[in-house]
């Protein structure tokens, strides 16, 4: 069933958030006030369009490259740039969005989505999991172990493969021989799945059915989300020396946030006037955010020693009470 | 008190945790129906049903980062290795993971995951069936390492690990397995994480281990004619540094005893430890009687690796004589 007007609007308010916070974020990292920074420029329509299908109480397991995601449940942006500020009020509370960390190894979080997912199962707790990867971590280990963990377990699991046809400089064609991604879905005895990833209306449709499927004790599914990297890896990364520069034009002629746009324009939902607010209303948050993230103050010292364990064993101690005294 | 091997002691550590905490349950390889290839979970898959003791898919890495997810949801994951070195392809989710995600939560996640392992060698076992891990294990932050070496101890600190709020692993010794036989309580039972057991009270050497060589140690003791110590430390992290110089602080002479490579192993911190505080007591240098810095053995030629009764005796007496 097609969103109603009103859900594609607050789909649309999404995207503009998840862009402008990236833009903002590119311009911060140049300023020096944000550190290195994996940039997630155009690939808002898979953030909002496959997370647009879950509850609240559904998990979402980012990779760096969604290190924003949880603007979507209303995290605010200061903490996500206090996370690439490496200021530790960016480490969040899983709990208190149903996001988890975010996953800076690749691939290594897909075995937690399934533990959760099953765990959810084993609990007869209605809730979902989705986690978030690049087409690079289907070539890692753990990505099989935990699609195949969550097919035996018959998890409720949406695995997201953003496959943008880069890991860095390394293109998809030197990370697998496969056709397609979505096959490798076969092989675990799940449904794969295939969108345009910039389409974020194909990609919403095609994480709902996979919701739904696994809410209803269908288990887990796979959806590769195609696109084709428009921007660097990060801001240490220069692509011109791997990436098709002419490509790289054509698809940021062809972006996600504008095709969304004009398809809301053709249907009356959205005007000049609306556009200008929701971004404004982004750049806002941003402002905000960067100024929060910035006045708040420094981490205390004895933070390097807290919570690694629930109580610190003896010989932490002592190491605290000796930077204490010498630092 | 029932008389029980070490093995058996896991085993009535298991069915008491299990239906003490309905959240606890154990993963593995052939946990559930065959319960275990060492029949340490034998009786839980009947006893308390295949949703708590599950028999996964051959995975090390992916039963350990499955962990980490029913940890999110509030349940207490005790996970086996089937052998020692088949722990490895976990090493990636303990160092990337396991012992960071509380950390990473900044306190506001706890991940009480018990992994448990047979580990050390001679068994006459293939090749990868006989590995001392520790040092991998215990050198990573945000993880507890414990060791018993008798069937009380297994039971105690195996409960210990279960209740813990942090992730705790737990080497058993397999070479004792079925040979360590002793007295265990009935019911719960718990033996504090970071308390050493003193094995044998003595005067001029103290010998330090865990596992399998606490009993290497023991005849040791009993058979030189020399007034040994031995320390049987229990857990590697949290470290019972009390314990370990007192005695040293009383003998001044010290031998440190394990199955693993010498180099970076425990006994290379427990030294350090030694020579930081304590110096000044030792009337002779530190020893360390370890396996050497080569692949395990074929079986044929293990017995050399591993420290017997008469290389520890030997360091002994090189600690008399110096």
């Amino acid at each position: 069933m097609a969103p109603a007007a009103a859900e594609l609007l607050e789909l649309y308010r999404r995207m503009v958030l998840l862009r402008v916070f990236d833009e903002r974020a590119l311009v911060y990292h140049r300023q020096g006030r944000i550190g290195t920074y994996a940039i997630a420029w155009n690939h808002e329509a898979i953030q909002a369009g496959a997370t647009f299908a879950l509850g609240e109480d559904d998990w979402i397991f980012p990779s760096y490259r969604e290190s924003p995601v949880g603007l979507v449940r209303g995290m605010p942006p200061a903490t996500i740039l206090q996370w690439w500020r490496g200021h530790p009020s960016g480490w969040w509370n899983p709990l208190d969005w149903n996001v988890a960390s975010i996953c800076v190894p690749i691939g290594t979080h897909v075995p937690h989505a399934a533990g959760l997912a099953w765990g959810k199962k084993l609990k007869n707790d209605p809730g979902v999991a989705m986690v978030f990867f690049g087409d690079g971590a289907t070539s890692e280990g753990a990505f099989h172990e935990g699609a195949n963990f969550a097919a035996v377990m018959q998890a409720p699991l949406v695995l997201i493969c953003n496959n943008n046809s880069w890991a860095i400089s390394t293109p998809l064609s030197a990370q697998t021989h496969a056709e397609t991604l979505a096959d490798k879905a076969v092989g675990y005895g799940m449904p794969g799945v295939r969108v345009d990833g910039l389409d974020v209306l194909a990609v919403y449709e095609a994480a709902r059915e996979a919701v739904e499927r696994a809410r209803n004790g269908g288990g887990p599914t796979f959806i590769e989300a195609v696109h084709y990297r428009a921007a660097p890896h990060a801001t240490a990364d220069d692509p011109r020396a791997y990436i098709d520069a002419a490509r790289v034009k054509e698809e940021r002629e062809h972006e996600c946030v504008g095709r969304f746009e004009r398809y809301l324009r053709e249907a009356g939902v959205l005007d000049d006037g609306l556009v200008a607010k929701v971004r404004s209303d982004a750049e806002d948050a941003m402002r905000t955010g960067i100024a929060e993230a910035e006045a708040e103050p420094p981490p205390d010292p004895s933070l390097l020693f807290e919570h690694a364990y629930a109580e610190p064993p003896p010989e932490i101690a002592a190491m605290l009470a000796k930077e204490l005294r010498h630092g | 008190m029932a008389e029980l091997t070490l093995v058996e002691a896991v085993n009535d550590a298991l069915h008491t945790e299990l239906a003490r905490d309905n959240s606890v349950l154990v993963i593995g390889e052939d946990v559930g129906r065959a319960g275990g290839v060492f029949r340490a979970t034998v009786g839980l898959h009947e006893r308390f049903g295949p949703d708590r003791c599950v028999d996964t898919p051959l995975a090390e890495a992916g039963m350990l980062g499955a962990a980490v997810g029913l940890c999110m949801v509030g349940l207490r994951p005790v996970c086996e290795m089937q052998y020692d070195a088949f722990s490895y392809p976990c090493l990636d989710q303990l160092i990337t993971h396991v012992g960071r995600y509380r950390w990473r939560t900044r306190g506001a996640m706890s991940f009480p995951i018990t992994i448990r392992m047979p580990y050390g060698g001679g068994v006459r076992a293939p090749e990868l069936h006989d590995d001392s891990p520790e040092a991998y294990y215990v050198h990573t932050p945000g993880v507890k390492v414990a060791i018993p070496s008798t069937p009380a101890d297994a039971k105690g600190l195996l409960a210990a690990a279960i209740r813990d709020p942090d992730p705790v692993v737990i080497f058993e010794p397999k070479l004792v397995y079925r040979t360590a036989r002793g007295e265990v309580p009935e019911g719960e039972h718990v033996v504090p994480l970071g308390k050493a057991r003193i094995a044998r009270a003595g005067e001029e050497v103290t010998l330090i281990a865990y596992g399998a060589m606490v009993p290497v140690c023991e005849q040791v003791a009993d058979s030189t004619g020399i007034s040994c110590e031995v320390v049987d430390i229990r857990s590697l992290r949290p470290l019972d540094e009390e314990t370990i110089l007192a005695s040293v602080e009383k003998t001044g002479r010290v031998a440190i005893v394990h199955e693993a490579p010498r180099t970076a192993g425990f006994g290379a911190e427990l030294a350090a430890v030694i020579a930081e505080k304590a110096l000044l007591h030792l009337q002779a240098p530190v020893l360390r009687v370890t396996g050497y810095d080569v692949p395990y053995p074929y079986w044929q030629l293990e017995d050399l690796y591993v420290p017997s009764v008469e290389r520890v005796s030997h360091a002994v007496r090189q600690l008399l004589d110096y």
